[in-house]
């Protein structure tokens, strides 16, 4: 298990009133249970044929199987289509699990990103370090796992510059995202190599705004939007997949586009 | 009646109305059609397209994250069905034989048979001309769904495609109308089926 770490900057109050935002909803846990009592199946069965805990099981298993189809799918030279300036979607939508107000409010000047795992330099990084990088741009289209989409404009570190800079082992399988209100995610490394994937530091080349996730925010156009982490304050390079907050709630992993 | 026992296998064959490979693919694709819209409208009410939601009690999945292991399951189930059943239906030339022709005078007047209750169902094993019109339909509806849903599942992946559609979030129109095609179908098909009894039976039994 992973210690809760101290991230400098962080309201303390907010992450204890995130982590218990973690809790799994009683409501959802059972929703399968839900959906079958009244769902089609029932019409077409008259009866409760399908034990629900293993018709979840089957449908993870077949969504970890969807998982390897992605990653095969998955292109590494591809690129997500990009867009003039004049289609960036105004005002873009802010998203999350809780409203804008309670959306982390981070002090950049005490910030300090923390890079661990397989990497050769551990030092955390300032913004100040971050945005003294090289920044690259792109206006491409997010898509929610809802179904609902926008088009932003977001410029900052490439993902694959910044592992080649702090020696990271691109070997490894996993780069796993820790962000300030307690959500996670993990990402495979073909994705994180990709080209399009970028630690953005500005949105429509402004300092990126609270709401889109202050002071960083992992911009991957080759997935869904809650695969895309903000108020990130640590990145690390592993071997193992620590999951992630929607993924482990039953969202499909690899969430390709 | 002759008995059957007693005709030729050539003869016993013509007596057969749907073949094994029909009456399987066709009830197999109920089933994952049924799963797919039932957790597609749990999807859609994540992010509706039009002023309405479907009510949870017809819905599938119990929330989005349910609803999408369902439809992501089921798709496998669809599109193989789908492929095989259409492969063989070219294949055999059943669909050549039993879809085809199809006139417009033809649909017009069965059309006006059908609703002043004139249209004969004697012999079930020849489609009438509103009837060949409507398994085509659906049958293109079919692969107008499968196609806008990849367009919609891999718009990076598979890009060109969802340019075909008009972009992403057309693809989501063309996705709801197909289901909304499909749905009008079952309605008339499955009504039909229950007013015509012997063609339900012909369906699970093949004569």
């Amino acid at each position: 298990m992973r210690k809760r770490r101290i991230i400098p900057g962080v309201d303390q109050k907010l992450l204890i009133k995130d982590a218990a935002k973690l809790m799994p909803d009683p409501a959802r846990r059972l929703f399968l249970r839900g959906g079958l009592s009244v769902g089609a199946l029932t019409l077409l069965t008259g009866c409760d044929i399908i034990d629900s805990d293993a018709a979840e099981g089957t449908l993870r298993a077949i969504s970890r199987f969807n998982d390897r189809v992605q990653a095969w799918m998955f292109n590494p030279n591809r690129l997500a289509p990009e867009y003039p300036e004049s289609r960036i979607t105004k005002p873009f939508p802010f998203n999350g699990y809780y409203p804008e107000d309670e959306a982390p409010e981070i002090d950049g000047k005490e910030y300090k990103l923390e890079v661990g795992g397989l990497i050769d330099n551990k030092e955390p990084w300032t913004l100040d370090r971050l945005y003294a990088l090289p920044q690259v741009s792109q206006i491409t289209r997010h898509i929610c796992v809802e179904g609902w989409s926008a088009i932003g404009s977001w410029q900052g570190v490439r993902l694959s510059d910044f592992l080649k800079r702090i020696g990271a082992d691109t070997r490894a399988k996993y780069v796993w995202f820790q962000c300030a209100e307690g959500y996670s995610n993990t990402i495979d490394m073909a994705t994180a190599l990709h080209s399009q994937t970028q630690l953005s530091l500005k949105f429509d080349n402004q300092i990126l705004p609270r709401k889109y996730g202050f002071p960083m925010k992992c911009r991957i156009p080759t997935k869904l939007g809650f695969k895309n982490p903000k108020y990130i304050t640590a990145i690390y390079v592993q071997n193992n997949d620590a999951g992630g907050y929607w993924e482990n709630q039953g969202y499909n992993w690899f969430s390709g586009s | 009646m002759t008995s059957v026992g007693l005709l030729t296998a050539s003869e016993r064959a013509r007596l057969v109305i749907h073949p094994a490979w029909v009456r399987v693919t066709h009830w197999i694709n109920a089933v994952a059609m049924l799963v797919m819209i039932g957790s597609g409208w749990e999807i859609y009410n994540a992010s509706p397209l039009f002023g309405f939601t479907f009510p949870r009690s017809i819905t599938l999945g119990g929330w989005l994250a349910g609803a999408l292991l369902w439809h992501f399951a089921a798709m496998w189930v669809l599109a193989v069905n789908g492929l095989i059943y259409i492969a063989l239906g070219l294949l055999t030339g059943r669909f050549r034989r039993k879809f085809l022709p199809i006139r417009p005078g033809d649909v017009i007047a069965d059309a006006k048979a059908a609703l002043t209750f004139k249209l004969s169902h004697e012999d079930i094993s020849v489609y009438n001309a509103v009837q060949r019109l409507l398994y085509v339909g659906v049958i293109l509806a079919g692969v107008v769904i499968v196609l806008s849903g990849l367009a919609i599942w891999k718009p990076v992946q598979l890009q060109e495609l969802t340019a075909v559609f008009g972009g992403y979030d057309a693809a989501r129109y063309v996705h709801f109308l197909a289901m909304a095609a499909i749905v009008g179908f079952l309605v008339v098909h499955v009504l039909l089926a229950v007013i015509v009894p012997k063609s339900l039976k012909a369906m699970v039994t093949g004569r």
